[in-house]
């Protein structure tokens, strides 16, 4: 399953450490949520960085004590339909602030990219290397955005009113990435 | 009406461009059917009994001539020449091929039209009042804070994969002619004591298969804050909403399941956390979106002119088309006329190309190019001088689109039904059809008074059957096809469910126990000028079924 980061195909350097498996101490790893909440303190005191793989179902806010923590949070698509981990990314960018990395797994395709990126993902755990492959033509389907979220970018609300302020008699849209 | 500028433009174009390519990957084998199916309820396409169905955006119901014309070009281009008007202010095409969707949405975009957000689990089509900027008992034109939403909701990337589908509607009138209390948010723009407009929000109404009235949760928004509410509303639905099962995946359930106080609490908890980011609304975006909306300039015009007083005095049947049809319009001089798409035996809701090619005519002539669309599949030409009435009726008689029974019991609400849904459990429009034709007597219906019919072909109450005043559910018994009976029901700002008339009937007398049940009312009035739904409400179900199941 191809690793999409920053754009780019990548290798994944985390290891998925899952159940009560020993966490290499110079490795960077995943665990799931249960095992952050329980063992914080042990898992955080490795040299290599810990991200956490955090259910769709369990409240978002329960990881905000150990954001300082984690280098990664990887939320969950079940399937393409189930939304919820969007909430949970937007909440973790807008509301807390978070400037790790932030990963999309589970069923991720092609058509939920742009979803995905303005909801705050930077990595994705592609299931179609085709899809991998796609993955900048994807981002760059649409240039105008009609709502603030946390990729930054302008709203059309926000654009209109630029270009009020600056005189152009109507609004142009340009690619803004 | 609203004019796009290049922001919109470009999105539509966008978004047919992407489908064009998602269409490519399905034919090619690239995406299974299960993979495309939630790609293409984005952009409207349904895969019905027969064939693939586009269903096209109306926002808040408003159309101008030139897209009614692109409409009749669709129609004839890619479908079997006509359309079909909707409940929700939308239009559906039922005979499109898959390979030319793209195509098709293409020459729509051109009129600024598209599927977008018309199916699938997102913020769907928003709906307001059909007569939103002419209706003399609206406070402002609720159309601006529809459309304020539409933008919002476009493409959310937070809100476009939903525990189920979301529908917003909108009213700023007195009385409700949009339906707020059966949608999954509904926004009524009223004046508070201090004489500030803002909305009241009622949360969890619907139909389908667990009715529910909606629940108001904060009874004065501030217009600022309706974007950080509404999301703060999607927000706590899409994380805690049920996805367990799709029956009970809707807002109402999750509403019900906690209880309005809760809900709402949870809901402001999540508000106070956004409610002064980015989504405070600057009045400036307010005023641009509502630039955009260009009013007809009238003429200054008195009411009653002497060509209408004329034509009414000497034309009886065109005075019984003015009695029904016609409505006072918030300006001197002109009128809001209401065109019957439930010609008596037809299905209700349908147009041919040549009458949407006929009708955005007529709009040019008599309407300063506008026409809506309402959520009782009727249209409006909402600009007309009341001094070109009697011309109006002559062309629209011509055209089958002036029977008059607006509001009457042969002004039947229907979902598509068997002939064309899957989901359907039995067919809708020939019960519709046949009981246009049962009460097609004009001057019966009139005596009648308004009596709304809805019909619905499952449970899933596409045709509204709860608020009928008269509801006709379609139900399965061992391979046949019933109808269960409800009476009472309203959508209006007194919006209450219809109650159980009794054991499910045939269909083949389905239509005799309507004509029954009208005729007991007829019966048991009070006097000629209590409205059946008002009969009901005074002396119960019990005497109804009495004499229905009685004689059966």
């Amino acid at each position: 399953m191809p690793l999409v980061k920053d754009g780019q195909i990548v290798s994944d350097p985390y290891l998925r450490v899952l159940d009560d498996a020993p966490a290499p101490d110079d490795t960077a790893a995943i665990v799931p949520a249960a095992r952050l909440l329980a063992d914080a303190g042990e898992l955080t005191r490795r040299a290599g960085p810990i991200g956490v793989l955090w259910p769709n179902d369990q409240t978002i806010s329960e990881l905000e004590p150990y954001l300082d923590k984690v280098a990664l949070v990887a939320l969950v698509f079940p399937n393409f339909r189930d939304g919820r981990a969007y909430s949970q990314a937007r909440i973790l960018r807008e509301r807390y602030q978070f400037r790790g990395e932030l990963r999309a797994t589970g069923q991720v395709l092609r058509d939920q990219f742009l979803f995905l990126v303005r909801a705050g993902f930077d990595s994705f755990e592609v299931v179609k290397p085709a899809d991998a492959q796609a993955f900048k033509d994807a981002i760059h389907r649409y240039s105008v955005f009609y709502q603030p979220a946390a990729d930054g970018q302008l709203s059309a609300f926000r654009r209109r009113a630029i270009a009020h302020r600056t005189g152009a008699a109507s609004p142009s849209v340009e690619r803004v990435r | 009406m609203y004019h796009y500028d290049d922001f919109d433009r470009t999105l539509v174009t966008e978004r047919v461009s992407e489908f064009r390519d998602q269409v490519a990957r399905r034919l090619s084998g690239a995406l299974t059917e299960e993979e495309f199916k939630p790609l293409r309820l984005m952009n409207g396409v349904y895969l019905q009994l027969h064939a693939y169905m586009l269903r096209i955006a109306i926002p808040y119901g408003t159309l101008s001539s030139e897209q009614m014309r692109t409409l009749a070009h669709v129609a004839r281009r890619y479908d079997r020449n006509y359309g079909h008007f909707t409940t929700r202010q939308n239009i559906q095409f039922n005979w499109i091929k898959l390979e030319e969707l793209p195509d098709a949405m293409t020459d729509l975009a051109r009129g600024g039209l598209h599927g977008m957000q018309t199916s699938g689990n997102c913020v769907r089509n928003i709906t307001t009042d059909q007569w939103a900027g002419v209706a003399p008992d609206e406070i402002e034109d609720p159309r601006i804070w529809a459309e304020i939403l539409r933008q919002h909701s476009t493409m959310h990337p937070e809100f476009s994969f939903l525990p189920r589908k979301f529908k917003i509607a909108l009213t700023a009138a007195t009385h409700d002619r949009a339906a707020i209390r059966v949608h999954d948010i509904g926004l009524r723009l009223h004046r508070n004591g201090a004489g500030e407009t803002g909305f009241e929000v009622i949360v969890g109404g619907g139909l389908g298969r667990t009715p529910f009235v909606g629940k108001t949760i904060k009874p004065f928004l501030p217009k600022r804050d309706l974007l950080s509410y509404v999301e703060a509303v999607l927000r706590v639905y899409n994380q805690y909403g049920r996805r367990d099962n799709i029956y009970k995946a809707r807002i109402k359930i999750l509403v019900h399941e906690l209880g309005a106080e809760k809900f709402g609490a949870e809901v402001d908890a999540e508000w106070q956390k956004i409610k002064d980011g980015a989504l405070a609304l600057d009045p400036a975006f307010a005023a641009d979106v509502a630039a955009r909306f260009v009013y007809p300039d009238y003429e200054k015009l008195a009411d009653g002119p002497a060509e209408l007083t004329q034509a009414r005095k000497n034309d009886t049947e065109f005075e019984r088309w003015f009695k029904n049809s016609v409505s006072s319009h918030k300006v001197d001089g002109y009128a809001i006329v209401t065109l019957s798409l439930k010609p008596e035996g037809a299905p209700p809701g349908d147009a041919t190309a040549e009458q949407m090619d006929a009708i955005a005519d007529l709009a040019d002539r008599h309407s300063f190019g506008e026409i809506r669309v309402g959520h009782e599949q009727n249209l409006v030409l909402p600009h007309v001088a009341q001094r070109d009435l009697y011309a109006l009726w002559q062309s629209l008689y011509k055209i089958g689109v002036a029977t008059p029974n607006v509001g009457l019991v042969s002004d039947i609400i229907a979902c598509p039904g068997l002939d064309y849904c899957s989901l359907a459990n039995t067919r809708s429009i020939p019960v519709a059809q046949e009981l246009t034709r049962r009460f097609g007597d004009l001057a019966l219906a009139q005596n009648l008074g308004r009596l709304h019919i809805n019909i619905s072909g499952c449970i899933n109450a596409c045709g509204h059957h709860h608020v009928g005043h008269i509801g006709l559910l379609g139900v399965e018994k061992n391979g046949e096809e019933y109808y269960q009976i409800t009476l009472g029901g309203k959508a209006d700002e007194d919006a209450r469910l219809g109650a159980l008339l009794g054991p499910a009937v045939k269909y083949d007398d389905v239509a005799d126990v309507v004509e029954d049940v009208v005729a007991t009312y007829v019966e048991l009035r009070e006097r000629p000028d209590e409205l059946f739904v008002d009969t009901v409400k005074r002396i119960g179900i019990e005497p109804f079924k009495e004499r229905i199941y009685a004689a059966r």
